[in-house]
């Protein structure tokens, strides 16, 4: 029985697949242009003389032949300004990675003393609540003026985007601990520290994991947007660039690797908490 | 340009003739060429020195003949050693620099110098890196992320002068190009030829401190046209003026190439006015460096401005616009299509209303950062309200502008330079005259000065 509905829906997924490219292939037909009423040939051949254009919208069989042309050659280097998807990737996670880091270095120990604190909790919910609805972006105009870098402000970006699920979802599961067990562990003496080893990390380690995820997510939505912003590499510049020339079909390559990425990234993640999980 | 090329490409002929430059046919007839051209500026110098009036010169020469002359001459002078020491150059103190360009044809010289040369002849190690906006490349100057960079001529006067920014002396060492913009219009409004039609459309700028948002007000100010109360003005990156265009959210715009051209070859706009139709040799953009680099590195400011100068004095000559488009088409560099810049590069378009026009002069090159262009730039900020009060208008041209300095290295370089740093220029058949400018600024009609 469930194989047949893993069967049918697997058999749901392909039909809907195909027809999105389907409609895709008809609403990007190309259109019989009207015979120019210039004559005139030299005019047309300035014009492009009927020849594809980069811009509007292409069709699927320009995207695949894209797809096929740049994933065949991932890690090209031709200069600063033009470099392989797979290179433009790498920079991407590389800061994604660094920020998120950062953030689960300063948001996990926070984390821990707002949860298991409840005077700390009062104090610093208030700039939390604040904080939290920021646009990460709108941090980059203050990022680049006081750290004068645009790579660490990306990073900056990065990192006060990642903070406050983190934060939240740590503070959450710790103060949620059951209090039978933390009983049971001042019953048996044991030290604050092994405490919060044994007995705290381990039961609040899945919401935790839960936050990081919400956390990457975020992060990877905003690397694209602040390379789009600052310039020079990463696969947010390389969609800014390939706006620049106009050629929709390189942005929706660019778009259909974001979403890969991020989709395996939310996979690990997905991963990690099943490993951490546990059943009373 | 064969010592670039990837030698992993397995198209490229490794046997290939052509010199670094790729005007040569091998590195070595180049190198001749090079000689030729110091040796040229050396004989001129002591000529000029020998003799301070052309009457005598000419009439020098004519007596004994020119080779003659030569050998009296350098019997006189050590004419050889002088040019040995000529060409044996100062060390560079930094000689791997970043260069910062936005992707426009306005930084042709700029990154032309990368692949074809220009930078690596005076011994440079240059990184060009493409700017996603104006606003980064002054964020990026400003932190001096970038040694140098390509720059909107405006901007260095807004950054030293603190618009917009904190105030911190920006240099203008040269001017990158001068015409090369255009007013572009949607299809739809092919019937609205008359500028004075425009009242309640929208236009696109690329930046509050560019010569594209003067010359539209400008523009639409002669024809009657208020441009902050009539017309709405926006801020936007080229290609979004393009796409803005398309979706008919702006009515037309005054931006940089190949964007206009671009438009036209979308199908969805038509050039309306050429920029030099408005001001024939008006400044566009300009390489501007921090204001300690020229004086912290002397000489790699030095270098640097030799070859961004070779290289604007290259750009200039219409025959070798195909050969310099097919150096900033790539993907690296422009990444626009050839048969734009083609169009954009000789003056040979498609102007969207089904005519081909011929404007030699469209785009063109020249460095010289007249002082006089500064005025007149502070001019209009002040005539918009960006700037109040009471401005030394000589005195801020002459900080930003390095004319003088970039005089004196022209002249070194054998390459025609103007006697004056000030000049008068003619916009719309209006005269400006830099030495009044007050008086300029009081006959406009529409005005928030």
């Amino acid at each position: 029985m469930s194989k047949s509905l893993t069967f049918r829906a697997y058999l749901l997924s392909m039909l809907i697949f195909g027809m999105v490219l389907l409609g895709w292939y008809l609403a990007t037909l190309p259109q019989q242009t009207a015979v120019t009423t210039q004559a005139d040939a030299e005019y047309a051949a300035l014009m492009g003389g009927g020849a594809v254009k980069k811009s509007g919208m292409p069709t699927p069989a320009e995207v695949g032949h894209t797809l096929r042309e740049k994933l065949a050659d991932p890690f090209y280097d031709h200069g600063p300004n033009d470099k392989g998807i797979g290179i433009q990737l790498g920079y991407s996670l590389a800061r994604v990675l660094a920020g998120f880091s950062l953030a689960a270095l300063v948001a996990i120990p926070l984390g821990f003393l707002v949860g298991m604190s409840p005077i700390m909790h009062r104090a610093l919910d208030p700039y939390i609540q604040l904080l939290k609805p920021i646009s990460p972006l709108a941090w980059m105009p203050l990022a680049l003026y006081t750290i004068k870098d645009s790579s660490a402000s990306a990073i900056f970006v990065i990192f006060i985007c990642s903070l406050w699920p983190m934060l939240i979802n740590t503070a959450y599961g710790v103060a949620a601990v059951k209090h039978d067990w933390l009983n049971v562990a001042k019953t048996l003496e044991v030290s604050p520290l092994r405490k919060a080893f044994l007995v705290v990390l381990p039961a609040a380690a899945p919401t935790i994991l839960t936050g990081m995820r919400i956390s990457m997510g975020i992060a990877w939505l905003v690397i694209v947007a602040a390379e789009m912003l600052v310039g020079g590499t990463g696969i947010g510049y390389f969609v800014w660039n390939e706006w620049n020339n106009l050629s929709l079909t390189n942005v929706i390559f660019a778009v259909l690797m974001i979403g890969v990425v991020g989709m395996m990234l939310d996979m690990i993640f997905g991963w990690l908490s099943r490993l951490v999980a546990y059943n009373d | 340009m064969s010592a670039f090329d990837d030698p992993f490409d397995p198209k490229v002929k490794l046997a290939s003739q052509g010199c670094s430059c790729g005007r040569h046919s091998s590195q070595a007839e180049h190198q001749l060429d090079e000689d030729a051209r110091i040796g040229r500026v050396v004989e001129t110098t002591v000529m000029r020195a020998l003799f301070p009036h052309d009457e005598t010169r000419r009439n020098f020469i004519r007596a004994v003949g020119a080779s003659t002359a030569f050998a009296a001459i350098s019997t006189l002078f050590p004419m050889s050693a002088a040019k040995a020491l000529a060409a044996d150059r100062a060390p560079l103190e930094k000689p791997d620099l970043k260069i910062g360009f936005v992707p426009i044809t306005c930084a042709t010289p700029i990154i032309m110098a990368g692949p074809m040369g220009f930078y690596s002849r005076e011994g440079l190690n240059v990184s060009l890196l493409k700017t996603a906006g104006w606003a980064i490349v002054r964020d990026k100057v400003m932190n001096k992320e970038y040694d140098a960079s390509h720059m909107l001529s405006p901007m260095p006067l807004a950054i030293s002068l603190g618009l917009g920014s904190q105030a911190q002396p920006v240099d203008v060492a040269a001017i990158e190009n001068i015409n090369g913009q255009a007013i572009t219009m949607h299809v739809k409004h092919k019937d609205k030829l008359d500028p004075k039609q425009w009242k309640g459309l929208k236009f696109g700028i690329p930046f509050d401190y560019s010569i594209h948002n003067f010359l539209l007000r400008y523009f639409l100010a002669e024809h009657g046209i208020d441009p902050d109360k009539d017309v709405e003005l926006r801020i936007m990156a080229p290609p979004d003026m393009v796409a803005n265009l398309r979706a008919g959210n702006i009515d037309g715009f005054l931006g940089p190439e190949p964007f206009n051209q671009r438009a036209v070859y979308e199908e969805v706009g038509y050039i309306h006015t050429l920029s030099r139709d408005i001001w024939d040799g008006h400044p566009c953009c300009a390489f501007g460096v921090s204001e300690g680099f020229a004086k912290n590195y002397p000489n790699t400011f030095a270098a640097l401005f030799r070859a961004i100068a070779s290289a604007t004095e290259y750009a200039h000559k219409p025959e070798n616009r195909n050969d310099i488009i097919k150096a900033i088409a790539p993907a690296n560099y422009l990444n626009q299509p050839i048969p734009v810049l083609e169009q954009v590069m000789t003056g040979h378009f498609a102007d969207g209303l089904g005519k081909v026009r011929n404007v030699p002069d469209r785009v063109d090159f020249d460095p010289f950062p007249w002082q006089s262009m500064a005025v007149w730039m502070l001019t209009q900020l002040k005539r918009w309200g960006y700037l109040k009060g009471e401005i030394n208008y000589k005195q801020i041209a002459e900080e930003v502008f390095l004319a003088t300095d970039a005089r004196k290295r022209l002249k070194e370089m054998g390459l025609p330079a103007p006697a004056s740093n000030y000049s008068k220029h003619t916009i719309m058949g209006k005269e400006f005259d830099p030495a009044k400018p007050e008086q300029y600024l009081k006959s406009f009609k529409i005005s928030r000065a």
